[in-house]
């Protein structure tokens, strides 16, 4: 049975990825260093990364005044609205696109022309990554024993103290979490951002939009150059994520 | 409360309900209205035209193959997760997360560099004349890469809870392990599985990077709905493409809304105290459970 | 009067948790909130440190109407029976919290500090964490805790029901010396009848919300107000309309008059004590609490017929 897993695992998953990490060492570690300090490259990766950075910070605060809102209050619709934060992920990020594109794009409902700018993408990226430090926060905060609130409560603490000094250290491990998943999960976005920023190469087209452009140009190897920059760059996070968990829980375990 | 309270109360609510208002419900609102803009006519026009039906039913094959596919290794790498003992558990763990972490247009591009022409295995496929990349056998492959982890991923957890205790007791009356497994595991976490599912599915059908890399989306072969959106709209086609825009909308509305309802159906057999069902991991749903599990 | 309560009621939807209740806590005194459980003691001992707000009713302390006053400015101490220990602090910093939110200097904290660090005996475990600390140690660390911002009065539920037998004992001798060192009014919730006996100078029994009797623990005892204080507060059973405590019944060989006819099912011997258990004529269950040595000079034995007679029964009106 586990050789069964492993073979589909690794014929799905490990062999293709694999290729790509040889692929882009195929002509030598010289040439992959030219394909993703290429000006163009440079830019896209740049810019991707920057957005992704800035809708962590965003996603960090407002995921998790959501959360608390979700959990803590109480008002008509909660449930629905509960629902709703899993949009991003049931919605095909090309649609996203093209509904952003409606409300942004050049026959604006509401006037707001932003298609086509640095701004559409960081709007696009914070569509689809709503989802990740709310989830990641809601099950903490439900966990949360309140009466820790009721006791710095006792002992004079004002609100935002108790938010700061009891609450927050309690939900911080959750909160990377999530913003790890977002950032993983925004320099890699495609879908979403294709029809929306026009995809103006030094000015508004992602890494990943880029890569797209070298298979179609037939640049595979340099595609794949800019691609594994990316997984290294989510791989560390990821890795930087699981370890920050594990000091964690050994330093507060029980 | 006081006062004060009561402000910062409303305060919060107030804005979390305006930044999602302005984030989620105005934009997906918005498709509603465009798409029957100019009436009804003109999208039921583009998403019934030949090359809109098949966009259609391609999609659904990809999905109906993908997802059975990745529900049969999900459950059967979910008990060796968490029934065996071996090492390297942490290797497995991360290859799940893999299509979490890695941008769709980089999976295309690995499918390519694996089953193209010049790939790894494509070469020898496509002397034998079967071709994988550009048309749907590649399609089918990226489909099921970017939804294997979520049956794996819900199961796991159901499978933690409930424990070897009911599989002890059956091993007692007699059940052979085939019996076992039917009889008791399935059916323990058949929530887990549900749930995984319609995760999958949505996933699957929603897919559009490493679909678009590996498909070459030519229309009326390679073009499965999300493409057709995309080409549709660069080929100025507005109403075609805000048509496939809400069909694919409404299935994404059908699948939250099955998730709504699982989860309750399986809340409601927990409380009558059916034992062993355990509700799937709602809160955290399509978020990959953290790398730090026993290694 | 360090407490008073007046009038207070408290719903939870349909449910009445507190009924028009009133107490009077003295200053300095060591109180018990005595009643099973459903009975609203700990709702009333959250009403009291604002933690609840009352539907209808004042809290006043030290004299003051604290009824509309926030938790925050109410200057009590409060421990939880899960401790509610701040898990990712240590130690030392929950024991500081309060006086770091006043402000206090850090010399002045490290000092008081080190002082409730010696009176709850937990020098050594400073820099600690709490899932470090074994539940009696939690326990303390909470008590530190809430007794470092100088309370006007403390205020404990359950303290010690999350612990094992022998740790609630030690714990118990441990509270009472404390209070009678450090003198704060005290108010704490249980459902162990014999904690509150041994701890308490006045316990309040409640009961369905409301409050049964107000006394000290020898007052509860021998002169219960109604049927529910006598079979809480001590052992008791019934005899047709009247109740009587084991220890007060006499077994005789022979009847005069006063006496009821009984069987013998079973003699229990619990070291000292020994019970016996008794069916009267008309098959109702009843035990008798004799020393061992009255049971041997009565020679009793299983299956035997003897006849009891209470000595001192008590009746209350129905109710």
């Amino acid at each position: 049975m586990r050789g069964i897993s492993l073979t589909w695992l690794s014929v799905i998953v490990l062999i293709p990825l694999a290729a790509v990490v040889a692929k882009s060492f195929e002509e030598g570690p010289a040439a992959f260093w030219d394909a993703i300090s290429e000006p163009e490259a440079w830019a896209a990766i740049k810019l991707t990364v920057i957005s992704s950075l800035i809708i962590v910070a965003i996603n960090a605060v407002m995921g998790t005044l959501i959360a608390w809102v979700l959990v803590r209050d109480e008002f008509r619709g909660k449930s629905i609205v509960n629902s709703l934060i899993d949009l991003p992920f049931a919605l095909p990020t090309i649609v996203a696109g093209l509904t952003l594109l409606a409300l942004y794009g050049a026959d604006s409902p509401i006037g707001l022309e932003a298609a086509y700018t640095k701004a559409a993408v960081v709007m696009a990226l914070l569509f689809v990554t709503l989802p990740f430090v709310v989830r990641a926060v809601q099950p903490v905060l439900l966990e949360v024993d309140q009466e820790m609130e009721e006791a710095a409560a006792s002992l004079g603490a004002p609100n935002h103290r108790i938010f700061r000094s009891i609450l927050l250290p309690n939900l911080t491990p959750a909160i990377i979490a999530g913003c790890a998943l977002a950032f993983a999960r925004a320099i890699g976005e495609f879908g979403s951002l294709v029809l929306l920023t026009g995809n103006i190469p030094f000015d508004t087209q992602v890494a990943s939009v880029y890569i797209f452009g070298r298979i179609e140009s037939d640049n595979v190897t340099g595609a794949a150059a800019v691609s594994v920059l990316l997984l290294l760059i989510s791989v560390a996070i990821l890795f930087a994520l699981n370890l920050f968990g594990r000091w964690r829980s050994r330093h507060e375990r029980g | 409360m006081s006062a004060a309270s009561r402000l910062q109360r409303f305060g919060l609510r107030g804005i979390a309900l305006f930044y999602l208002t302005a984030l989620l419900v105005v934009p997906v609102g918005i498709i509603f209205w465009k798409t029957f803009e100019d009436g009804i006519g003109p999208p039921l026009e583009a998403i019934t035209s030949p090359e809109g039906l098949h966009a259609f039913w391609l999609t659904i094959l990809c999905v109906g193959i993908a997802v059975p596919l990745n529900t049969i290794f999900g459950v059967l790498t979910a008990l060796v997760l968490v029934r065996h003992k071996f090492r390297g558990k942490a290797v497995i763990n991360s290859l799940i997360d893999l299509p979490f972490a890695v941008s769709p247009v980089v999976i295309g591009l690995a499918l390519i560099l694996i089953w193209g022409q010049d790939g790894w295995f494509g070469g020898f496929l496509e002397d034998a004349g079967f071709q994988v990349i550009y048309a749907v056998p590649g399609m089918i492959l990226a489909t099921i890469f970017v939804s294997l982890p979520f049956v794996v991923r819900e199961v796991m957890p159901v499978l933690q809870e409930i424990g070897t205790d009911q599989e002890q007791a059956a091993e007692t009356l007699g059940a052979s392990p085939r019996q076992t497994f039917w009889k008791v595991t399935l059916p323990a976490i058949r929530w887990g599985v549900a749930y995984g599912v319609v995760l999958a599915t949505a996933r699957a059908l929603g897919e559009f990077g490493a679909v678009s890399v590996v498909s070459g989306k030519i229309g009326g072969q390679t073009e499965t709905l999300p493409i057709f959106v995309e080409n549709e709209y660069t080929n100025f086609n507005l109403a075609g493409a805000y048509a496939a825009a809400i069909v694919l909308a409404i299935l994404a509305l059908a699948v939250l809304f099955s998730m709504n309802m699982l989860q309750r159906r399986a809340r409601k057999s927990e409380d009558s105290g059916d034992d062993g069902d355990e509700t799937p991991v709602t809160t955290g749903v399509f978020v990959p459970h953290p790398i730090e599990k026993e290694a | 009067m360090a407490i008073e309560v007046k009038d207070v009621t408290k719903r939870f939807g349909d449910f009445v948790a507190l009924d028009d209740v009133s107490i009077n806590v003295p200053d300095g005194g060591l109180t018990a909130l005595l009643g099973p459980s459903g009975s609203g003691k700990s709702t009333l001992l959250r009403v009291i440190a604002g933690l609840e707000e009352p539907d209808e009713g004042q809290v006043l302390i030290s004299g003051e109407d604290s009824t509309e006053t926030r938790v925050q400015d109410r200057n009590v101490g409060f421990v939880f029976q899960h401790y509610a220990a701040f898990k990712h602090m240590t130690v030392f910093n929950n024991i500081a919290f309060g006086l770091k939110i006043r402000g206090e200097g850090n010399g002045e904290i490290k000092e008081r500090v080190r002082q409730l660090i010696e009176l709850v005996h937990l020098k050594g475990f400073e820099n600690r964490f709490p899932n470090q600390l074994s539940g009696g140690q939690r326990q303390r660390m909470a008590l530190a805790r809430a007794l470092a911002v100088e309370p006007r009065v403390l205020l404990l539920d359950e303290p010690f029901g999350a612990l094992d037998a022998k740790v609630r004992q030690e714990l118990r001798t441990w509270l009472r010396r404390l209070h009678d060192e450090v003198h704060v009014t005290t108010i704490f919730v249980t459902h162990d009848q014999e904690e509150a006996m041994e701890v308490a100078e006045q316990i309040i029994v409640m009961n369905d919300g409301r409050i049964e009797q107000s006394g000290g623990p020898r007052d509860l005892y021998e002169h219960p107000a109604s049927e529910f204080v006598m079979s809480f507060v001590g052992p008791a059973h019934r005899l047709g309309t009247e109740w009587v405590r084991p220890h007060d019944v006499e077994i005789r060989h022979e009847p005069n008059g006063q006496t009821i006819e009984a069987l013998v099912d079973r003699i229990v011997h619990l070291g000292f004590e020994v019970r016996v258990e008794l069916t009267l004529q008309d098959g109702d269950h009843f035990s008798v609490q004799l020393t061992r040595d009255q049971v041997d000079e009565l020679e009793l034995k299983e299956g035997q017929i003897v006849f009891v007679r209470p000595r001192q029964t008590k009746t209350f009106a129905s109710a």
